[in-house]
């Protein structure tokens, strides 16, 4: 128990928020770029434009079947060798964005599938032209059924910034491996802490979404 | 590039033989503990529904890197012996059984209620209805997901890197460590990912389009 | 629209294609370090945050503190005078190298030892600290030297770290771990993952001096210069950083910080860690 009260001390328990604070800005503002990226990309997948919907498609795949950890990777590592030096927060979003926006065209692209065709048409013979119809009908419906698989997505997406310890983001999870790295006897006060932190901010997406799903549907 | 896979190729099998066995041992052991806990989630009694639930609710919520590094540094100091390898393991088993929990909570859940409501009115046992009536029509709702489960399980086994666990991304970072040769090095690793988990993902993509027309 | 969405979807595949392969653009590694520091007034460094003594998190301030920090600091300043800015980027024995090579940072000071291997890729200063390597021990062990590492043992040590190749000579017999950075490597021994820690005595020192019921035993068993780390090619700032060097020896900053940071570590002696 005193581990307990030791373990969460002030200066330990700022430093941890201090770690969850980076944690939700790489998660939001990826989520954020993500979300426009993967939309773009699952429309691109979805229209079926010669041979350039292939490659899209191609890519999304090799993405999607990739450890994050080697994205991660190739990130950090490669966006200076195309000249642009960025420190560890901006490289870690990019490479978030990267991966995410690939899993998530996967999904947007099943979600505008899944909206009947009739509506298209529907759309099409009062006059809108593809576009028209596809901004205005087809992705505000597929969007409404698409809320549940795209916040457990974000959801990952959160988890999987603890990944980013290994080109050592400064995160959550990294903050606290820092503090029971120094400390034995904080183990498993940190684990605790991790577990409830996490749990907090992931539960408090998935109970909105229930909540905006409702409300939609 | 080439270089770095034939003058490493012995600690790449055997990282990507490591990954798929982690991989393998976690999907079937995943399989079973999510069975009982979507068991759970759908029983008659309520406390036991909250449990289930909480399982899951709790587990789908935490970074599987939280979870394995909780069995690699607070088991062995506390209770068990417990390598790098075995404690990735078994995270990738607790992490992917909420998810298989909910797999399988969805697939009972579309087989028709009629169908569980007909077997107990031909005198079986809720258990009986359960294993012989429902479970059958459920894996068939169920199977295509577990692909994409091991697929999933293939990626994220590279958590064992952080643990010491010899998996595929551990030998890779040891060798791009030892060769200085960093970018080839991962791109090796990642076509051995690739490997696995294209074929698969389109194998899935093809049974999912046929067995739903079926 | 359609057009629009296409022109866009042509421009991310080819960004995407470029990140993948990237093989163009100008690499910021290969252009001239020093002419770039002097022009952003700021040098990056590569230092550790995870070795108590020469670069560790202080979780109060959030910044990184140690011997190395210091002396990053001071060469900064004597390199590009007052006003420069020694601009602190986290590192492990793991990403240091890929980092300097991609061009992450400008120089490593992280312990990192000059080897012939490394020496072929990189450039690096003249060493700045004799250390050697070690084994850490839980007190009352049965190891007592390297040679107790026999069939059956297992020994803990860092991706990356040069101790690693060391140990597996040194003790063939050992089963080696690799673990991601110092913290997780002494977290890991903690947790009896294996039976000794091994890397250079000033970072074994460290962690004993933060937990005194692990000890160093069985004296060093190599030598192990350390050097700042740069790019190959980067020839012009490792000339500096000589001559900084040196500056800091004549003006007693040298000496003054290693006092700082290592008079009260006990077992240690300041008189032998001077190159």
């Amino acid at each position: 128990m005193q581990n307990f009260i030791d373990a969460y001390s002030a200066v330990n328990l700022s430093y941890l928020l201090r770690g969850l604070w980076v944690t939700v800005e790489v998660s939001v503002v990826s989520i954020f770029f993500s979300f426009i990226i993967g939309t773009l990309l699952g429309v691109a997948r979805y229209v079926k434009i010669k041979y350039f919907s292939a490659i899209v498609g191609f890519i999304i795949d090799l993405i999607r079947n990739l450890p994050l950890l080697l994205i991660l990777f190739f990130t950090y590592f490669a966006l200076p060798n195309i000249g642009i030096r960025l420190s560890v927060v901006p490289a870690s979003i990019i490479a978030m964005t990267v991966f995410e926006s690939a899993m998530l065209a996967e999904i947007i692209r099943s979600g505008i599938g899944a909206v009947p065709i009739g509506q298209m048409e529907a759309a099409r013979s009062n006059g809108m032209t593809y576009s028209q119809a596809m901004l205005q009908i087809i992705l505000p419906q597929a969007f409404k059924k698409m809320i549940p698989p795209l916040v457990s997505q974000f959801i990952s997406l959160v988890k999987d910034t603890s990944l980013a310890t290994i080109i050592l983001l400064p995160e959550l999870t990294q903050h606290a491996q820092i503090i029971y790295g120094q400390n034995v006897n904080y183990t498993i006060p940190m684990f605790v802490a991790l577990a409830l932190l996490y749990f907090i901010v992931n539960y408090a997406l998935s109970v909105g979404s229930h909540v905006i799903d409702r409300k939609l549907n | 590039m080439i270089n770095i896979f034939t003058t490493n190729f012995g600690p790449l099998i055997s990282g990507l033989g490591y990954t798929l066995l982690s991989s393998i041992i976690a999907l079937v052991a995943s399989l079973i503990i999510g069975t009982v806990f979507a068991l759970l989630e759908i029983s008659h009694k309520k406390w036991v529904r909250v449990i289930g639930k909480a399982y899951v609710e709790f587990i789908r919520n935490i970074p599987l890197l939280v979870i394995t590094m909780a069995f690699y540094v607070i088991v062995p100091q506390f209770i068990v012996q417990m390598d790098g390898f075995t404690a990735g393991t078994i995270g990738l088993t607790i992490y992917t059984s909420a998810f298989i929990a909910e797999t399988v909570r969805a697939g009972i859940g579309a087989v028709p209620v009629g169908q569980m409501e007909g077997a107990r009115s031909n005198g079986l046992t809720y258990t009986q209805a359960m294993v012989q009536i429902v479970f059958p029509q459920a894996i068939k709702i169920v199977v295509p997901s577990l692909g994409n489960q091991f697929i999933n399980l293939v990626k994220n086994s590279s958590v064992l890197a952080f643990v010491a666990g010899f998996d595929l991304m551990y030998q890779g970072k040891l060798i791009a460590a030892a060769t200085f040769n960093t970018f080839d090095t991962y791109l090796v690793v990642g076509v051995l990912y690739l490997v696995v988990t294209m074929p698969m993902s389109y194998a899935m993509r093809y049974l999912e389009k046929h067995w739903s027309r079926a | 629209m359609a057009k629009r969405i296409r022109q866009f979807g042509v421009l991310l595949a080819g960004l995407t294609l470029l990140l993948l392969i990237s093989a163009c653009g100008k690499p910021v590694a290969d252009s001239d370090a020093l002419a770039r520091a002097q022009q952003t007034g700021k040098i990056v460094w590569g230092v550790k945050a995870d070795t108590r003594l020469f670069g560790l998190m202080n979780t109060k301030t959030g910044k990184i503190e140690g011997f190395e920090v210091d002396m990053a600091k001071a060469l900064t300043k004597q390199i590009l005078g007052q006003s420069g800015k020694a601009e602190l980027t986290q590192i492990t024995s793991d990403t240091r190298v890929p980092m300097l090579k991609a061009g992450n940072v400008d120089a490593v000071i992280g312990t990192m030892s000059i080897t012939p291997d490394r020496q072929k890729v990189l450039n690096f200063s003249k060493s700045y600290f004799s250390a050697g390597q070690s084994l850490l021990v839980p007190k009352g062990s049965k190891i007592h030297s390297v040679k107790d590492l026999k069939q059956g043992t297992s020994v803990i040590g860092v991706q990356g770290s040069n101790s690693v190749d060391n140990i597996k000579k040194a003790a063939p017999a050992a089963r080696v771990l690799q673990l991601a950075d110092y913290s997780q490597a002494f977290t890991a021994l903690k947790s009896h993952q294996g039976d000794a820690l091994t890397t250079d005595n000033g970072i074994l020192y460290g962690m004993s001096q933060q937990d005194p019921s692990y000890v160093v035993v069985g004296g060093t068993f190599t030598t192990e210069p350390y050097g700042i780390a740069m790019n190959k090619g980067q020839d012009r700032l490792t000339k500096a950083m000589n001559k900084a060097l040196d500056q800091l020896d004549k003006n007693g900053t040298y000496e003054r910080l290693l006092k700082k940071w290592f008079s009260d570590v006990p077992g240690f002696d300041v008189k032998e860690v001077h190159p």
